[in-house]
């Protein structure tokens, strides 16, 4: 059914259509028409669930993991100091494997406070063992949704993953969008059957201490589970697109005008819809510049970059987050990625469009101007 | 022992905790005098591990094996039939 609604929305339709059995949720801006529209559905009798209202995000967060270790799908939602909040109880949802799926709002993290978008929240949850997907568009968060439970639930990954949308950029942006039929979302994304419950016929002990003689073999079993689910990201891009005819990339980043490009952005999350502008009044003039879009930010997907950008002359990395006292995080592991690599374009690191300061046509066209003629690395804030 | 590395350390043989001997920890040793010793019970109650067995409402001698040395039974016990000492290497 094609609808015109706002990306929050069209991630409520998405978890509906998922069918999660429990979503513990705690509200924040500007995360808050998710669990809003989720809740219409439920009380218009549209969507059977447990929807629970806790206290905080901290308990949002330990009840997912009561919820999906008792056995049901679960999902949940935040932003911000909501995600930040949840912080220690994120590690322990990933240490023990259970496939959570969360959706967050990108915003900036406070002081001073400031409620519009950045990727500071997700990118400072990076090692928390969750799986990180960045979509640039309210279909592509729609989708990634659904494609989130397949994932995380795979027998081989049994990761928690985070959806991230930009916060406002794309959250209360109106967009067209296709939302699939249940039948069809029935048929891709099977119930779920975890690993291990807890059932008191069949009693287990989940979360036990992990003394020195284990507890670097379950972080060696989740890292694992990081690189197997490579894969599975990919397979489930393709698998997705048989389905329901629409895909991004090869499901862990997408290239855009790239194959010829000699300059190339590479940024997360809606900047690349600015930068397909740019790319096409860029390209329109004779310039042979690019897009990688990197979809999947964790596990990091080393060899698709490195295949993608090796051709080009030079790259200019867009981060939304900063790492205090070093550089852009995305710019940073791009530059590690090709330390192995043979072959490698000039690095030049972007920061932009914090707190929701505007990301612009002029910004991006600055910079591959700036990338054309710069010999050297330029580390730079676009202010 | 052989530990199965379930995903998410999840353990899957409940009761399975007796397997794993905690009593290395202990630096005090609690030292019982059975002449002294009336059986009231009071420190097999308050024993917070499983160091105190007993049998047909006897205490028997601390197992050690999980006795990690806190003291409590010696101070809860009415007839100062324990003493803590020096645990030694
Ligand atoms: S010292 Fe503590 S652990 Fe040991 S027997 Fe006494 S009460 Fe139990
Ligand atoms: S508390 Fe003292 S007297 Fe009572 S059973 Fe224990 S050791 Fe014996």
């Amino acid at each position: 059914m094609k609808k015109v609604t706002e990306a929050s929305q069209a991630v409520a339709e998405a978890v509906r259509l998922c069918r999660p059995g429990v979503i513990p949720v705690y509200p924040i801006t500007p995360q808050t028409h998710i669990p809003e529209r989720i809740a219409d559905f439920v009380n218009n009798g549209e969507f059977d669930c447990e929807l629970i209202y806790m206290e905080s995000e901290h308990s949002a967060i330990s009840a997912a993991i009561g919820s999906s270790a008792g056995g049901a799908r679960t999902y949940t939602a935040t932003a911000s100091q909501g995600l930040a909040l949840m912080h220690e109880i994120l590690h322990i949802v990933s240490g023990m494997r259970l496939p959570v799926v969360m959706n967050v709002a990108n915003r900036a993290l406070s002081a001073p406070i400031n409620i519009w978008n950045d990727h500071q929240d997700s990118i400072s949850a990076r090692d928390t063992g969750w799986i990180q997907l960045y979509v640039e568009s309210s279909q592509e968060a729609l989708d990634t949704t659904i494609m989130a439970f397949r994932i995380a639930e795979d027998k081989n990954v049994m990761l928690p993953i985070m959806v991230c949308l930009d916060g406002f950029t794309l959250s209360h942006v109106y967009e067209p969008i296709d939302i699939p039929d249940q039948k069809k979302v029935d048929n891709f994304l099977p119930k779920f059957t975890p690993l291990f419950k807890l059932d008191p016929k069949a009693p287990v002990t989940m979360g036990p201490v992990g003394f020195p003689d284990t507890f670097m073999d379950f972080k060696k079993q989740q890292q694992d589970a990081f690189d197997a689910s490579l894969n599975i990201i990919k397979k489930t891009n393709s698998g997705f697109k048989k389905d329901f005819e629409r895909s991004y990339g090869d499901g862990l980043v997408e290239g855009y005008m790239l194959d010829d490009a000699d300059y190339v952005f590479v940024g997360m999350g809606t900047i690349c819809g600015t930068a397909r502008v740019v790319i096409d009044t860029m390209r329109k003039k004779g310039n042979k510049v690019g897009m990688l879009k990197l979809k999947c930010f964790r596990p990091f997907p080393e060899k698709e970059i490195i295949d993608s950008l090796s051709k080009a002359k030079a790259v200019a990395v867009f981060d939304r987050a900063v790492s205090f006292g070093h550089k852009g995080p995305v710019f940073s592991e791009i530059a590690s990625a090709f330390c192995q690599a043979g072959k490698r374009p000039v690095l030049h690191s972007f920061i932009a469009g914090l707190g929701g300061r505007d990301v612009t046509l002029d910004h991006i066209e600055g910079a591959f101007s700036r990338i054309k003629k710069e010999k050297l690395p330029v580390s730079e804030w676009l202010m | 022992m052989v530990i199965k590395l379930n995903p998410g350390a999840v353990i899957t043989t409940p009761g399975n905790s007796v397997e794993n001997k905690t009593g290395g920890w202990r630096s005090l040793r609690p030292v019982w005098d059975k002449k002294k010793c009336t059986q009231c019970m009071i420190c097999w109650t308050y024993c917070p591990d499983i160091s105190i067995p007993q049998k047909d409402g006897k205490r028997l001698e601390t197992d050690f094996d999980f006795c990690k040395g806190c003291g409590i039974c010696k101070q809860v016990c009415p007839f100062h039939a324990i003493i803590m000492e020096k645990e030694k290497k």
